[in-house]
């Protein structure tokens, strides 16, 4: 099993306020950012990064989001490229680059490569299409972005494998002269991971390409329901999918009391969470969603990927303090159902184990990544952290021998093969139970 | 306005089979809709249909018409309509262009003036404003988009009819589908050809009128009076207490307009 650590790299000293007020973290105006403060939390969040590579995790995981103070980390190649350098053992994991955003995939080609060569081949590079505030953010044309994703994927691969010098003349990217000079040290290239938002569309994809496809922090029912989706996809291609081609994301709060625990864990719905990221105008621009799920979205004003719903429970921009304040405190009365769905776990690491331990039976991923974020103060982020590696994740490297959870590394992704009918992944039963 | 006042027609295009309404009596008038679609029966197509037969062609990759996937800006949207009219025997037409479809009529002229008869541009984007902006419509959902278009939305004349009540999940899958395709031919620049202003100026021997809203809040109206700079001998109207859709919420006025220009 491959344990990760993942946080946002959020800039909490935005005033909450202001990301009620729009509903949405993305488009809250930058006079609220303060450098001095980010600078000393992008160090923070490097110096945990660093923390977690001598724990023992055997992941660090980024990701990247633009104009939003919901992610300092709009260039993740950076903080990639300083942690290749500052960390000894741990995989740097990508998940992921916004690929269709990149007006340049030749020159994240050459970054990815510069960063596996200096972490010496400790990098694993993953792919997304990007939010849909990413595509304003960064003015790429969201009708082309499956377009876009399709052709950088395959220009980065082969500039990574091809010999060079050749000539690229796509539909969208035209290079006269790809002959990218430094290579990833890994042969024939890094391993490629992808994490998704139940998007089946995405899901078919990693089967098709033999990459596990990580989940981030959807609910449990419906990533059963992809991994499945994949493992029949895979089928179909001759291979059995196992634990190797899955992972998952999920909060986590972990500290030396209950109390302490649940108080991290509300932090984690600062300004409405990951359901306030950004206004439907934002998530969806135009033609970024297929047809089909343009089709479910115009049955359901919300967005059905997030966990609790919360876009559809709070309908309006609040239009007084009064309406404001009413409005958060029915975004922090979702913290039970949070907790309820396994969308959030909180706890001592003698509570939080079985917790996880259920996680792991039903969804049975190779890959497994906590997730922390929340305005909590320094010295808590950094128990939180001591306790997870020192206690939490021993714990789990056991139930991950003992469910037989083999990661990519274990074992290679499509590399059992079948004829015939897929064996299903993962557990309903236990999840039907616990229901 | 009964059901079957259009009969739609289909004309093969290449490989792409184009959907025209057509109705009304009289000399051929090709009606470009806009950057939402077409927006369904109004009151001013039954008055130009009065005397003239409207062919109101759905654009590729708007609903109706499947999309053309070659087709990437508005050029190609162009060089499509082109063929359109050489194979239909249209030419020269008479056209009257709405918004992002006054912007087609518009490139279309610049590349071969002679396949217009007269040309109606109403509110019509393509060139860079020499101040202000043209309205974003990728930053708003279609709806609130929709809303701007009109100058005061509570005396909006047939807006309410045509537009009025809740959003209906068939609007948001069409203007889902409209804001698709508009992204595809329009994204960046946005909605305006960097040549444009050049180009017109071999646009001769084309009678043109502009018609604008005066309170046009997505399309300024420095953009109208670019156009009757560079187009020779192009005639401005413009229509007080009225925005981006004269046609919408000053019916009377426009159809006024539109038909004396026509003739």
């Amino acid at each position: 099993m491959h344990i990760m650590f993942f946080t946002e790299r959020a800039y909490h000293a935005v005033p909450e306020d202001e990301v009620f007020k729009r509903r949405s973290f993305f488009g809250v105006p930058n006079k609220f950012f303060d450098a001095p403060t980010g600078a000393r939390l992008l160090n923070e969040y490097i110096d945990e990064k660093i923390l977690c590579d001598e724990l023992g995790f055997d992941g660090l995981m980024l990701n990247e989001h633009h104009g939003t103070p919901f992610c300092m980390g709009a260039v993740m190649d950076v903080e990639a490229a300083v942690l290749a350098r500052a960390t000894k053992r741990a995989k740097i994991v990508l998940l992921g680059n916004p690929i269709p955003t990149v007006a340049n995939p030749l020159r994240m080609a050459e970054e990815l490569a510069m960063i596996d060569m200096i972490s010496g081949g400790r990098l694993v590079p993953g792919w997304v299409r990007g939010a849909g505030s990413e595509q304003l953010a960064n003015n790429a044309n969201p009708a082309y972005n499956r377009e876009y994703f399709d052709e950088a994927h395959d220009l980065i691969l082969a500039a990574w494998t091809k010999p060079g010098p050749f000539r690229w003349e796509g539909k969208h990217f035209h290079y006269r002269f790809v002959n990218p000079w430094v290579l990833p040290l890994q042969k024939p290239h890094p391993p490629i991971w992808i994490p998704g938002l139940i998007s089946p569309e995405t899901v078919k994809w990693c089967a098709d390409h033999r990459y596990p496809y990580v989940a981030l922090a959807t609910l449990l029912g419906p990533t059963l329901e992809m991994y499945n989706m994949y493992a029949k996809r895979a089928a179909d291609l001759g291979y059995q999918a196992g634990p190797e081609n899955f992972g998952y994301l999920q909060p986590v709060f972990c500290a030396d009391t209950e109390e302490k625990a649940e108080e991290l864990g509300k932090n984690f719905l600062f300004g409405g969470g990951f359901s306030h990221f950004a206004r439907p105008e934002w998530m969806f621009p135009p033609g970024y969603n297929s047809k089909e799920a343009t089709r479910r979205l115009a049955a359901q004003a919300a967005n059905p990927n997030l966990p609790g719903n919360i876009n559809g429970m709070v309908d309006h921009d609040p239009v007084d303090d009064a309406d404001l304040q009413a409005l958060k405190k029915k975004l922090y009365d979702t913290y039970p159902q949070w907790l309820k769905e396994s969308q959030m776990i909180t706890g001592t690491p003698k509570t939080i184990v079985p917790k996880l331990r259920h996680v792991l039976e039903v969804l049975r991923p190779g890959i497994f990544s906590f997730w922390l974020d929340g305005p909590s103060p320094l010295k808590d982020r950094r128990r939180c952290v001591e306790l997870l590696g020192k206690e939490v994740v021993p714990a789990l490297r056991d139930i991950g021998k003992e469910l037989g959870l083999e990661d990519p590394f274990s074992r290679k992704p499509g590399s059992v093969k079948i004829s015939g009918k897929a064996e299903m992944v993962g557990r309903p039963d236990l999840l039907q139970a616990s229901a | 306005m009964a059901d079957n006042f259009f009969t739609e027609v289909k004309f093969p295009v290449g490989a792409t089979e184009l959907k025209v309404l057509k109705a009304g009596t009289g000399k051929p008038l090709l009606v470009f809709h806009g950057e939402l679609g077409f927006p369904g029966p109004a009151k001013w197509m039954t008055a130009l249909a009065e005397k003239r037969t409207l062919h109101i062609p759905l654009h590729p990759g708007y609903g109706k018409t499947p999309q053309a996937n070659w087709i990437m800006d508005m050029r190609d949207l162009g060089n499509f309509y082109a063929r359109f009219i050489r194979e239909q025997k249209l030419a020269p037409v008479d056209v009257i262009g709405f918004s992002l479809g006054g912007w087609l009529a518009a490139e279309m002229a610049t590349a071969n003036s002679a396949q217009f008869g007269k040309m109606v541009l109403v509110g019509a984007a393509g060139l860079r404003p020499p101040s202000g902006e043209i309205m974003d419509m990728f930053t708003l959902t279609a709806r609130n988009y929709l809303n701007a278009n009109v100058a005061d939305i509570h005396n909006a004349g047939d807006f309410s009819a045509m537009f009025g009540g809740e959003q209906t999940p068939t609007q948001y899958e069409e203007w889902e589908e409209a804001r698709a395709e508009t992204a595809r031919i329009a994204w960046q620049p946005y909605m305006f050809t960097q040549s444009m202003a050049n180009l017109l100026e071999n646009v001769v021997g084309l009678p043109t009128l502009l018609v604008w809203g005066k309170q046009d809040k997505v399309v300024p109206l420095s953009v109208a009076e670019l156009y009757k700079k560079q187009i020779a001998g192009a005639k401005l109207v413009t229509i007080d207490k009225c925005g981006h859709m004269p046609e919408v919420e000053q019916s009377a006025e426009f159809v006024k307009e539109v038909s004396a220009f026509l003739g």
